[in-house]
């Protein structure tokens, strides 16, 4: 069970920011992904968790292994905390939230409705839903973005739990998560040159 | 899938999620009607039908935007378009749920309301039958024009615009049930497209929206 990107290019809009990105993530590693606003973190973390096509080059990974967090934790604000994460744990076919609520301590909040949480608080929920989908390779936009020092550094904990016991992690951040084990990737190096005009052809315009 | 099904109707029935909306609107319809047409039971009994059909056309249209918008706002529908559950059978269970919340009180209610416009009795169970069998098609129909316009921000006015002209079969021939129905006519020729336009719709439509889902994720 490894993550193999190969010769990736990827899109945003129709035009191409990455391209050549390659690399190998087997069990047990975490990759951080950084690079200036704007070079393409998130279009390849949405490429490799299939939310789009890419262009060119290979992504291998077993099927439905890659659990996705965005910058928006698709928190419904009137389910408690715990509706919220017993939804994703039934969707992914997992059995139990306690453990997740318990590691991402939020067992003060587990009864409280969603809209009640404050923004550390719902982001702390969303990674919890990491927990409850079960699966290996962890793709992370900004995990970090609104949690206070203290819940980095749980957050941390929790990723390196998930390295410990064979899961893999590709975190696109812009701070130190305080994880030293981590590879990291410049994306900086991989940009992509812009085609020459007119060469995504008529149709592109409405893709 | 069952997990999907229970959520949505959980969030449709708690605050602010929208359930009476369609119901409210059906309802101020049929009782302002009478009293702009007047109150004459011949000239009522006559366009009842029709009227209990349009409302229920424009009730449903009313929360068409919420199927998709609210999970796409919120990144749900991210998730779960890398959930390991096929895209189609989301699609499927949302229409479901909305039908549930906004098609299934309207048929309930449709007696009640038909009452108020001198509805003939011989017409409410062809009111009842047609009613249960084509707004099944108003969800469908109406969660692929949801699934097209998910993107776009107020994309109601583009949503109705979209979705009004393949409502007009269903509306043609439900109205058409209930008017044959009550004259005491033979109703098999537009029960039966009624019927055919509903399976239709619930077979092949539901391919069609999580299509264009998958585009407008990109």
């Amino acid at each position: 069970m490894t993550l193999h990107v190969h010769d990736l290019t990827c899109a945003r809009g129709g035009l191409p920011v990455l391209e050549g990105v390659s690399f190998t993530l087997a069990p047990g590693e975490a990759l951080i992904l950084r690079g200036p606003n704007g070079c393409g973190k998130t279009t390849l973390l949405r490429t490799i968790a299939g939310l789009q096509p890419s262009i060119a080059g290979e992504i291998e990974a077993p099927s439905d292994s890659i659990a996705y967090a965005a910058h928006a934790d698709g928190i419904k604000a009137v389910l408690s905390v715990t509706e919220n994460l017993q939804f994703w744990a039934e969707t992914f076919g997992t059995a139990s939230v306690e453990a997740a609520i318990d590691q991402m301590n939020l067992r003060a909040l587990a009864t409280r409705p969603a809209q009640t949480l404050s923004a550390g608080q719902k982001r702390r929920l969303g990674l919890a839903r990491l927990l409850v989908t079960g699966r290996p390779i962890w793709a992370l936009d900004e995990p970090t973005v609104s949690l206070d020092t203290d819940s980095v550094a749980l957050f941390a904990g929790v990723v390196r739990a998930h390295l410990e016991q064979g899961g893999m992690a590709l975190i696109a951040t812009h701070i130190n998560l305080g994880l030293p084990e981590a590879h990291v990737l410049d994306l900086s190096a991989y940009k992509a040159r812009l085609p020459e005009e007119g060469a995504g052809g008529f149709d592109e315009a409405f893709l | 899938m069952r997990a999907l099904l229970l959520r949505d109707l959980r969030l449709a029935l708690r605050a602010g999620g929208g359930f009476g909306l369609g119901l409210a609107f059906f309802l101020i319809l049929a009782v302002l009607v009478p009293l702009g047409v007047g109150p004459e039971p011949d000239t009522l009994a006559l366009i009842a039908p029709g009227i209990l059909w349009v409302g229920a056309l424009l009730a449903c249209l009313l929360s068409l935007d919420r199927i998709f918008a609210l999970d796409f706002e919120d990144g749900s529908l991210d998730l779960l378009a890398t959930a390991p559950v096929p895209l189609e059978a989301v699609v499927s269970i949302k229409a479901l749920a909305h039908w549930i919340t906004t098609g299934l009180p309207l048929v309930l209610v449709s007696p009640v309301l038909g009452l108020l416009l001198f509805l003939p009795a011989e017409a409410y169970g062809w009111l009842i039958l047609s009613l249960l069998l084509g707004t099944p098609a108003l969800s469908v129909i109406g969660s692929f024009g949801a699934a097209l316009t998910v993107g776009l921000k107020r994309g109601g006015l583009l949503l109705s615009l979209l979705v009004l002209p393949l409502y007009i079969p269903t509306l043609v021939f439900g109205a058409e049930v209930v008017s044959r129905g009550t004259q005491g006519l033979t109703v098999g020729t537009p029960l039966a497209l009624l019927a055919g336009i509903t399976a239709g719709a619930v077979a092949l439509l539901p391919f069609a929206s999580a299509l264009v889902l998958r585009i407008n994720l990109r």
